[in-house]
C-alpha cells in the first residue's frame, strides 16, 4: 500500500523522526537510528568547542540516506530562535528547521506568541517551518495560516514520557489541519506512539523514549513497529466503542441446547 | 588581534580571513557555521571575508538533540 508521508513536498519513508541526543555513545545513536527506520533526524545547533577537537557528531549519521533537521532548542525568544535557524541553515545546508520557542523552564512549554511571530519571519525567508507547539488548536491554526509547513504539538512535556495526555486535542488538530500533523515529544513507549499514529498524526518525533531506553536499539525497533501498527490501525479505520459485548461466535447450534 | 569568539575574548593573529581563523583554530569549515558581528556568513565567503579587531564571531556546529 502507497502511503507516503510528504512535508512541503518532500516524500520520507518512514512517519517516525528521531533525535540525535542523550544516547549513551554515537554507535549506540547511529545502531538506533538504523533499527529505527527513520530517514530525518533532529540536531541541535550549538557553539563548537574551541579548547578541543571533538568527534563530530555528522561522523555517525549517513547523511546521504538521513536528512537533518535542525532545531531551535533551548531558545527563549523569537530573536534567538530565528537566529539559530539561519545558522542552522548554513550549517546544514538544508533550509528547514525545527522551529522551538520555550516559554518555560520546567514544563519547556513553549512560548506560543513567540513562536507564531519566529513562523512568520522564517517562512518569509523561504524556510520550511516545522514548529513544537503545545496541543492547543488554536495556536496550531494561528502557526499554519503563518506559513508552517507542518504543526508539531507535543503529546506531554519533552522528555517525561508521560504519553498522549490530551488525545481528543490531537484528534481536533487532526481533523482541520490541511498539513502534517506531528506529534513531538512526550513519548515513552511504543503504544504512546502507537495511539499517537491511531488519533490520525502523521507522524511522530521523539528522542528520550528511544534514547534513554535501558536498550535504545531494541526501543528504536519497537517504536517503528508501533508508529507502522498505528499508522495501519488509523487507515483500516477501528470498530466503534461499545458499552456491551457483542458474541464473535455464533448462537446458534450451541451442544446440548 | 582581540576579537569576542563563542562569547570569551580572545586573542588572533591578525589581520586574517574569516578562512584562516578556522584554520588557525583546527576547524573544519564545511562542518560549521559562522556568525560575524550577528549576521551569517555564507560558506562560500569564508576566504574573502576579512575578521577585523574586536569583531564578534559565533562558530556553531551541529550536536545531538531532539
Amino acid at each position: 500500500m502507497s502511503d507516503p508521508f510528504v512535508i512541503a513536498g518532500r516524500a520520507f519513508h518512514s512517519r517516525l523522526i528521531v533525535g540525535t541526543g542523550k544516547y549513551p555513545s554515537h554507535q549506540v545513536m547511529r545502531a538506533a537510528h538504523e533499527a529505527s527506520g527513520a530517514d530525518m533526524v533532529t540536531v541541535a545547533v550549538r557553539r563548537v568547542d574551541i579548547t578541543r577537537r571533538t568527534e563530530s557528531l555528522l561522523d555517525y549519521i549517513d547523511t546521504s540516506t538521513i536528512f537533518l533537521l535542525p532545531n531551535t532548542a533551548a531558545c527563549y525568544t523569537a530573536d534567538e530562535a530565528i537566529r539559530t535557524a539561519r545558522l542552522g541553515r548554513e550549517a546544514g545546508m538544508s533550509n528547514w528547521v525545527k522551529l522551538e520557542v520555550i516559554g518555560d523552564e520546567r514544563t519547556l512549554f513553549p512560548d506560543t506568541a513567540a513562536l507564531v511571530e519566529a513562523t512568520r519571519v522564517l517562512v518569509k525567508e523561504g524556510f520550511v517551518v516545522l514548529p513544537y507547539t503545545n496541543d492547543d488548536p488554536v495556536v496550531c491554526r494561528k502557526l499554519e495560516d503563518a506559513g508552517a509547513a507542518a504543526v508539531m504539538p507535543l503529546g506531554a512535556p519533552i522528555g517525561s514520557g508521560l504519553g498522549i495526555q490530551n488525545p481528543n486535542n490531537i484528534r481536533i488538530i487532526r481533523e482541520q489541519s490541511k498539513v502534517p500533523v506531528i506529534v513531538d515529544a512526550g513519548v515513552g513507549t511504543a503504544s504512546d506512539a502507537a495511539v499517537a499514529m491511531e488519533l490520525g498524526a502523521d507522524g511522530v518525533l521523539m528522542n528520550t523514549a528511544i534514547a534513554g531506553a535501558t536498550d535504545p536499539v531494541a526501543m528504536a525497533r519497537a517504536m517503528k513497529l508501533a508508529v507502522e501498527a498505528g499508522r495501519l490501525a488509523y487507515l483500516a479505520g477501528r470498530i466503534p466503542r461499545k458499552m456491551y459485548a457483542t458474541a464473535s461466535s455464533p448462537l446458534e447450534g450451541v451442544v446440548g441446547r | 588581534m582581540h576579537v569576542t569568539l563563542n562569547g570569551e575574548p580572545r586573542e588572533v593573529p591578525g589581520p586574517l580571513t574569516l578562512a584562516a581563523l578556522l584554520a588557525h583554530l583546527d576547524i573544519d569549515a564545511r562542518r560549521v557555521a559562522v556568525e560575524l558581528n550577528e549576521t551569517v556568513v555564507k560558506r562560500a565567503r569564508y576566504e574573502d571575508t576579512p575578521v577585523r579587531p574586536d569583531d564578534v564571531i559565533e562558530i556553531v556546529n551541529f550536536v545531538g538533540g531532539g
